[in-house]
């Protein structure tokens, strides 16, 4: 119930400011377009570094779009309302981020199949491209609300969060990019993924704890 | 009993005040001792060790390298330790240690990553590689700049002391999974034709100045972070009648 309502809520508070939704898909795509005339336009160029560059933006897609996850929370005092309610912690944090990703991490996987094949990435690994990020990028909301959760008071966005929480998006990044790379090659995709799977299973059930216990350390309690 | 003593231990090494008497009792000795093995060890390593029959002499760097490299690590063990003491039971003293421990173990990361890569070039021809363990050290050392960078914001230090206690778990276990990725990437793209030597080939002459200078690293380590552990008990209960005293004791 508790959970339901958490979740109808973010949904609603993050659809009516459109911005946070779409600041992020546009970012994705900018950042994108921007390899090509950095690096060179010719497809066997792009197609090698193409896993890493879809990998890298919505990475950092992904970490900027959380930079103010709690902050309106804090400021309306939601979050303390959180913190004192008798609903445990993790079941509202559990529903922001489902939230969260549904609203911000899902368009990414969405619109990421157009992005690859401008990247010149062969249409038979697509498929790959969508499932590494649709298993990939909730990995990468919780980790980095974990960053989130404990920079929450402290007005300083963007550069503290990515030295908290890059170093922690290795392994996601690593295997991410590691699966579509192993694609184009036409190795043994399930393996990984299997793996990217595990990644997600662990910060999916341990993260929100994380999460919760960062709110709580830095509202003080 | 031994687990009474260590019991007793735990509480009374959690008491700043008793940390703070302790630890003025134990650095005296823990000082000297810890310098002249490390002196030791890195005078026989890179003056009396004989030289390897392939590598000449650049290999004496290893007698800086690897004791670096394992108090980095150690030191991040320490760390995730300290970081579980402080979040899930708030002792204070692992909040001290927290903030004691990072400072020197980033520095011997920084110490690992260079000597590697002076090491490096005269043996693989490069300084750099994106070889599994630099890799990780480079990452370990990243890690150890988000602890301090977040317990340098955050101004009440109980707080702060908890949040880079958190990041520190998450951290020990981002390393352990860090460690077997860039392993694997490895594996997918060459074979790791980079290892110098297994665990047991390394000749007894290098093997005994190699230990003793760990071993001298890890007590200086130790030293370091009682020396940084006493001042930040110091100014943490500064307000404290004991502290007050102390204070007035050393104008006179």
């Amino acid at each position: 119930m508790a959970f339901r309502a958490a979740l109808s809520r973010e949904l609603l508070v993050l659809w009516r400011s459109p911005a946070e939704i779409i600041n992020p898909l546009f970012f994705f795509v900018m950042v994108i377009s921007l390899f090509p005339l950095a690096i060179s336009p010719r497809p066997e160029t792009l197609a090698l570094i193409a896993p890493g560059v879809l990998w890298v933006a919505a990475l950092l897609a992904v970490m900027l779009s959380l930079d103010g996850l709690f902050r309106r929370d804090q400021e309306s005092g939601v979050l303390e309302q959180l913190l004192t309610s008798p609903v445990m912690t993790v079941v509202p944090v559990t529903a922001k981020l489902l939230a969260h990703w549904l609203l911000t991490g899902l368009p990414l996987v969405l619109v990421s199949p157009v992005l690859a094949h401008m990247l010149q990435l062969p249409d038979r690994v697509l498929g790959v491209v969508m499932l590494s990020l649709l298993l990939g990028t909730p990995a990468l909301t919780v980790i980095g609300a974990i960053g989130s959760a404990l920079t929450v008071g402290l007005n300083r966005g963007g550069i503290l969060l990515a030295v908290l929480v890059l170093p922690l998006y290795i392994p996601v990044l690593i295997f991410g990019a590691g699966v579509i790379r192993t694609a184009v090659e036409g190795g043994p995709v399930p393996g990984v993924l299997a793996i990217l799977g595990a990644l997600l299973a662990l910060t999916a059930s341990l993260g929100p704890l994380a999460v919760a216990a960062g709110l709580k350390i830095s509202s003080g309690n | 009993m031994v687990w009474q003593t260590i019991k007793r231990w735990y509480h009374m090494l959690g008491s700043p005040r008793y940390f703070h008497t302790f630890s003025s009792r134990v650095l005296p000795w823990l000082t000297p001792i810890a310098l002249i093995t490390l002196v030791t060890g890195l005078v026989w390593g890179l003056v009396f060790a004989p030289s390897d029959y392939q590598q000449g002499n650049s290999y004496r760097i290893i007698f800086i390298h690897v004791p670096a490299s394992s108090g980095a690590l150690m030191g991040y063990m320490a760390l995730g330790v300290s970081g579980l003491v402080a979040v899930v039971w708030r002792m204070k003293m692992a909040e001290v240690m927290l903030k004691a421990i990072a400072p020197f173990g980033a520095a011997l990361a920084a110490i690992s990553l260079i000597t590697g890569s002076l090491w490096g070039k005269p043996t693989w021809g490069t300084y750099w590689q994106w070889d599994a363990r630099m890799t990780s050290m480079l990452i370990l050392l990243f890690m150890y700049v988000g602890v301090i960078a977040l317990q340098n914001v955050i101004r009440e230090p109980r707080q702060a002391a908890r949040a880079a206690g958190l990041l520190a778990i998450v951290g020990v276990i981002n390393v352990v999974i860090v460690k077997y990725s860039v392993e694997w990437v490895q594996t997918l793209h060459q074979g790791s034709t980079l290892k110098l030597f297994g665990e047991s080939t390394i000749n007894p002459a290098m093997k005994y100045p190699l230990l003793i200078s760990m071993l001298g690293m890890w007590l200086l380590y130790a030293v370091n972070v009682l020396v940084r552990a006493r001042t930040e008990v110091e100014w943490r209960e500064r307000r404290s009648k004991w502290v007050q005293t102390l204070i007035r004791k050393g104008d006179q």
